[in-house]
């Protein structure tokens, strides 16, 4: 057992000598370790007790400009002041529960996709409680029934907006794309030439010329007397633009089933949509979830750009705070900040969960 | 029962439903149906598209390209001013969205391959802090981004009047960088056809050194050698120019400063945004490319006696850069796609010029139909030049 013996001697003893022990390992372990830990730890120092000293000691949640003017810290009361206007934008005000339970009921929807994709008996809830949501969330934004006074779309913004289009572009985009991938892959040339094009073609423009598309083009495209508004556009676009993308986040899935699933399906003597529906689907998609929660969440980054064709989603409502009082103007950074920390919440607790998902359903697959 | 499927022994000849049973014919017919499905659906916009134009008196074509664009564009690298055609226009456009998206990845790949190797890294603390540096800027929108810093970097910096100097002649203020250049000389036309020289001169010590050391064994200093060459080919063609010094400094007149090269606010703030969001992409890219190198790869090298640096240089990294140039090239696509933000913050990118003469002149579909064929001709070229690069690279098996 000479190997044994250069094995470094396993944590044993006080705290604190496994405390020496662990940074000995993982601190300073050679000269250019001791440098690169000591410069961090510098880092941190410079970094971190002015931050606290802004963000949280000298702050202040005080709802007025005046009580801005007293700190040197952060003005948190910039966005204590507007949080209504940043939340939902120009919704009208007595309205704005509407937009918040749409909202939640949204996120309910969502959290239950995303926990419901683990268990099979929960999978089949799934498709039921979009068909049922949306047009409760339709209903609830829009109103003009069940004594709901109606809100013109133009009047939608913040965070239920942000949620809305990014979640609705997903749900269409994915019919969509599951056609372009099964198009992608067919045999028959035209179908296959069609399909390429239009997937190549998407993914080959950045998303603001989509938009602008929408918001240029779109009318120029119907029919004399036919309009659909700014919104309405929007949202086409961004399901146009995912649905491209899905459809290469759902190849990757139907790549990766064994050919000799395909030859099963057609052996048991089942037409193409048969075994696409009892064989290969089911075992393709299982595979692609978490890149499509992926998708969703460079979606959700994606549709703030619907602020550069002037709706106001999360981050417009953000500048149109701002720019709602002179004075307000220079606390950019607290309202940025404010914006980044909720899309980091939403983002970072998806990615997380997209990671543990992938692990979770390769499970069966490990030894 | 129709006879035919009575005929004794024969080969029955086919009906019409089994024809439409027979999968090569449904093929074709599907095909057909879709095909019609596109043209319709094209005719329909197409016809719609010109009675509208025609209602609001729009007229087609890419003729207002040669008229005079008439407005200003504050940052341009060809001769450019508002009595220019449009065409001139969208070319400083191209040119601007060209320069950002190069620039942004050279230094993406730069932080991202620093912070992708610094997650691998033994040490704890470096570590952690690679990671949290990834997490947080990955999960907060790019747009976001770029509006903060166009937001801090006009506020950060004082105004000209009090510019901030970190080196002599560079100038830190709220309207930008300011940065001196030496002023045109014909010696830097020479040091420039020195600099093609020397890489003409490496190229060919390269292949001589590949083919003597596959024959002999012996290894030459490549890197060395050229490193010599660039350099002492470069200099002797400065001082055969006459060894010029004029520079041209960055000064402050009156309320604005003159002189030197200007960095626009806009331009840093496109830069920053794209290349600290792009590099967390970059750095799980590397990440995971250097994972995906089997531990025995490191203990063949060992056994074969190679040094750890060589090791690393020559068997790890050609194998990670296997797995990570399709993902690479696709972080440099979204870059430059991404480019396209540009707009939001007043940079003159393509989009931004083409968004201005689409107002000016109302002709959507022509400004617009331009850059998105340059955006699919750029992501064309990159993805041919990675393709090719890819296949290069790629494990030939026998």
């Amino acid at each position: 057992m000479a190997d044994n013996a250069k094995l470094p001697p396993l944590p044993t003893g006080t705290f604190s000598a496994r405390a020496v022990t662990w940074s000995k390992k993982n601190l300073f372990d050679g000269w250019f370790n001791t440098l690169l830990t000591l410069g961090s730890i510098a880092f941190l120092v410079w970094l971190i007790p002015p931050l606290v000293n802004w963000g949280i000691l000298n702050a202040t949640l005080t709802p007025s400009i005046e009580g801005c003017a007293e700190v040197t810290g952060a003005c948190w009361g910039f966005v204590n002041a507007n949080l209504r206007l940043i939340l939902f934008g120009t919704y009208p005000y007595d309205e704005q529960w509407r937009p918040l339970l749409a909202m939640i009921v949204l996120m309910g929807i969502i959290c239950f996709s995303l926990g419901g994709v683990k268990y099979p008996s929960f999978r089949k809830a799934i498709i039921p409680m979009w068909v049922i949501g949306v047009p409760i969330i339709a209903i609830l934004m829009w109103g003009g029934a069940l004594g709901l006074t109606y809100v013109q779309n133009s009047y939608w913004g913040g965070l239920p907006l942000t949620l809305i289009l990014s979640a609705i572009g997903i749900i269409f985009a994915f019919p969509l794309g599951l056609l372009l991938a099964l198009g992608r892959q067919s045999t028959m040339p035209a179908i296959k030439t069609i399909s390429v094009v239009y997937i190549e073609v998407i993914r080959g423009v950045p998303l603001i010329t989509v938009l602008f598309m929408a918001s240029v083009m779109f009318p120029l495209f119907l029919p004399d007397g036919v309009t659909i508004d700014k919104l309405l556009r929007a949202q086409i676009g961004i399901i146009l633009f995912t649905a491209a993308y899905l459809a290469e986040v759902f190849r990757g899935g139907l790549q990766a089933v064994p050919r000799g699933q395909f030859e099963a399906g057609d052996s048991l003597g089942l037409s193409y949509w048969q075994s696409m529906r009892l064989i290969i689907l089911p075992q393709a998609l299982r595979l692609v979830i978490p890149p499509t929660v992926n998708s969703f969440i460079s979606m959700l980054k994606d549709t703030t750009l619907v602020v550069i064709i002037g709706l106001f989603d999360f981050l417009g409502t953000v500048k149109l705070a701002l720019r709602s009082d002179p004075a307000w103007t220079k606390y950019y950074v607290e309202g940025y900040a404010f914006a980044s920390a909720i899309f980091f919440l939403i983002c970072f607790s998806m990615a997380k969960y997209s990671a543990y998902l992938e692990k979770e359903l390769r499970k069966g697959e490990q030894r | 029962m129709s006879k035919t499927q009575n005929a004794p022994g024969g080969v029955r000849s086919k009906t019409v439903v089994d024809y439409l049973n027979d999968e090569n014919v449904r093929a074709i017919l599907y095909q057909i149906i879709a095909i019609g499905l596109v043209i319709l659906a094209g005719w329909y916009l197409v016809s719609n598209t010109l009675v509208n134009l025609e209602r609001q008196n729009i007229s087609t074509g890419y003729g207002f390209l040669d008229l005079e664009a008439s407005f200003e564009i504050s940052e341009s690298m060809v001769q450019y001013s508002a009595q220019s055609s449009y065409a001139t226009a969208l070319l400083v456009g191209l040119l601007n969205t060209v320069k950002v998206s190069l620039l942004g990845i050279i230094l993406c790949t730069i932080i991202g391959t620093i912070f992708g190797i610094a997650r691998l890294s033994s040490n704890w603390i470096v570590r952690k802090l690679a990671t949290v540096y990834v997490e947080i800027f990955r999960n907060i929108p790019v747009l976001l981004q770029l509006f903060f810093w166009y937001a801090v970097i006009p506020n950060a910096f004082p105004h000209p009047r009090d510019a901030f100097e970190p080196l002599p002649g560079v100038l830190l203020t709220s309207r930008g960088m300011y940065m001196p250049v030496p002023v045109a000389d014909n010696a830097y036309t020479l040091m420039g056809i020195a600099a093609i020289i020397a890489f003409v001169a490496i190229f060919l010590i390269k292949k001589w050194a590949k083919k003597r050391q596959d024959e002999t064994g012996q290894p030459f200093p490549v890197f060395l050698v050229g490193t010599g060459i660039f350099i002492g080919l470069v200099f002797i063609a400065y001082l055969i120019g006459g060894a010029p010094t004029d520079m041209d400094i960055p000064e402050l007149k009156g309320f604005n400063i003159r002189g030197g090269t200007n960095v626009s606010p806009e331009f840093l703030a496109v830069l920053i945004g794209l290349t600290v969001y792009t590099s967390t992409y970059v750095a799980e890219v590397v990440r995971s490319g250097i994972q995906a190198v089997p531990h025995g790869q490191w203990e063949a090298a060992d056994s074969l006696g190679i040094k750890r640096s060589v090791a690393l240089r020559k068997v790890i990294l050609p194998q990670s850069m296997r797995v990570a140039i399709p993902p690479l090239t696709n972080q440099y696509l979204n870059l430059t796609k991404n480019s396209s933000l540009a707009v939001a913050v007043g940079y003159p990118d393509l989009v931004s010029v083409s968004n201005t003469t689409m107002n000016q002149t109302g002709q959507a579909i022509e400004a617009i139909s331009i850059f998105m064929s340059i955006y699919l001709g750029l992501s064309l070229l990159t993805s041919l030049f990675m393709n090719w690069f890819n296949k290069k690279m790629a494990l030939v098996e026998r």
